[in-house]
C-alpha cells in the first residue's frame, strides 16, 4: 500500500518531465484561431493521410530559417496527404514579434501556404513541445492521430543546401509506404517556449 | 585623492580592455569537453545562449554574478553562444562590450544538432538557455533560465 502511494505521489512528481507524446501515442485535438480569423482543429483533417504539426513562431532564428523549408514541404506533402499545420504558443507579451498582427504579417511575406494558428492555451503543453521549431508528424488511423515522428525537420538548420539526413521527409515518405519512420525521435535546437 | 587616481585608473584600465577587439573562439563540444577534463579542481559552467533569445539576456546578470558569489570555490563560466557566425561581428561583439561580459565567450561550431545536443546531455529538448555543469566526473544539466538558487543547489550536488 505505502509502495502505493510513494509511486502515485512520485508519478504525480515526474509527470510534467515526462509528459512529452511518445510515438504511437493519440494526438490530442485543438481548436485554434488562424491568421484569417476562422479555426482550425485537427479533427477536421480527418480525411487526410496526416499532418506535420509545427510549433513555431515569428521571433526566432531557428524558426525562421526553416519558414522556406516548411513551405516546400506543405506543396510538396500537402497534394499527397500530409499538409502542415503552423502552431503559435508564444505570447506576444514577450516578444512582440509573435503577435497575431505580426503572424499576419509574416504568413504574408513569406508566403505560408498553411494555417498559422495562434496556440494561446498550451496545447503544446499537452504535446510536450518545448521549443520553436518542434515537429509532430502524425499519422490519421482508425482511432485518430497517431504520433510518429517528434523532433527536427532536418539536420542542417543553418544551411538548407548542406542538409544530408532530411528526418521529417523521410518519415513522412515512410509513412506514404505504410511504414514507420526509421528514425522517430531526432533532437534539434530552438528557442525555449514563452507561453501566455 | 589616491582613491581618485585609483578609480581614474581602473576606469581607464576597464576601457582599454573593453575598447580592443574581442576575439571569439569558434570551438566543438568535443573540445569544450576536453577543456572541462584539463583542471581537476575547477567547477565548470557552461551556458549555452544566443544575443537574440531573450531568456538567456535576462539571465545574464546571474551567470555574470557567479564567480562573485562563490569564491571559496573555483568556477569558470564559459558562455557558449549560438548566434550564428555571420552575426558575430554584428551582433555578439557588440553585445559583450556593451553589457561588459567578462566571463569568456565562444561561439559553437557545430551543424547537426541531433548529434551534439545529446552528446552535451540526453535528457536536453535542445531548447536555450541551457546550463552544463562539470566537475571532474560529475555533470549535471538545467534546461530553461537558471536563477542564483538553482546555481547554488546545482555546485552543491557537484560537490557534495
Amino acid at each position: 500500500m505505502k509502495t502505493l502511494f510513494l509511486s502515485i505521489i512520485l508519478t504525480g512528481l515526474l509527470s510534467p518531465i515526462f509528459s512529452q507524446l511518445k510515438i504511437g501515442d493519440k494526438a490530442p485535438n485543438f481548436n485554434l484561431k488562424n491568421i484569417d480569423n476562422s479555426y482550425v482543429s485537427l479533427d477536421k483533417y480527418r480525411q487526410e493521410k496526416g499532418v506535420v504539426l509545427v510549433f513555431t513562431c515569428n521571433h526566432c532564428p531557428y524558426a525562421k530559417l526553416y519558414e522556406d523549408r516548411l513551405v516546400v514541404l506543405d506543396k510538396e506533402f500537402k497534394p499527397k496527404g500530409f499538409p502542415v499545420i503552423a502552431l503559435n504558443p508564444n505570447n506576444p507579451v514577450t516578444y512582440k514579434e509573435d503577435s497575431f498582427d505580426n503572424m499576419i504579417v509574416r504568413a504574408r511575406e513569406k508566403g505560408f501556404t498553411f494555417p498559422y494558428l495562434v496556440d494561446n492555451i498550451g496545447i503544446y503543453k499537452k504535446y510536450g513541445a518545448t521549443k520553436t521549431p518542434h515537429i509532430y508528424l502524425l499519422k490519421k488511423e482508425d482511432n485518430g492521430f497517431i504520433v510518429k515522428y517528434i523532433g527536427a525537420i532536418d539536420d542542417n538548420p543553418r544551411d538548407s543546401e548542406n542538409v544530408s539526413e532530411k528526418y521529417l521527409v523521410n518519415a513522412i515518405n515512410l509513412l506514404l509506404q505504410n511504414k514507420d519512420p526509421l528514425v522517430a525521435e531526432t533532437k534539434a535546437i530552438g528557442c525555449s517556449i514563452k507561453p501566455y | 585623492m589616491h582613491k581618485l587616481l585609483f578609480i581614474a585608473i581602473l576606469t581607464y584600465c576597464a576601457s582599454q580592455a573593453f575598447g580592443q577587439d574581442v576575439q571569439i573562439k569558434s570551438v566543438n563540444i568535443k573540445e569544450i569537453k576536453e577543456r572541462t577534463k584539463s583542471t581537476s579542481d575547477t567547477i565548470y559552467i557552461i551556458n549555452f545562449w544566443a544575443t537574440w533569445c531573450k531568456p538567456c539576456v535576462e539571465e545574464m546578470p546571474v551567470i555574470e554574478n557567479i564567480q562573485e558569489s562563490f569564491k571559496e570555490i573555483p568556477v569558470k563560466v564559459l558562455l557558449v553562444s549560438l548566434d550564428f557566425e555571420n552575426q558575430v561581428n554584428s551582433k555578439l561583439i557588440p553585445f559583450i562590450k556593451k553589457n561588459y561580459i567578462l566571463n569568456e565567450v565562444v561561439v559553437l561550431n557545430e551543424s547537426n544538432p541531433n548529434q551534439w545536443i545529446p552528446q552535451v546531455n540526453e535528457s536536453w529538448s535542445g531548447a536555450i538557455p541551457a546550463c552544463w555543469f562539470i566537475y571532474r566526473y560529475k555533470e549535471l544539466f538545467h534546461e530553461g533560465q537558471v536563477t542564483p538558487d538553482i546555481i547554488k543547489h546545482q555546485l552543491n550536488s557537484l560537490l557534495d
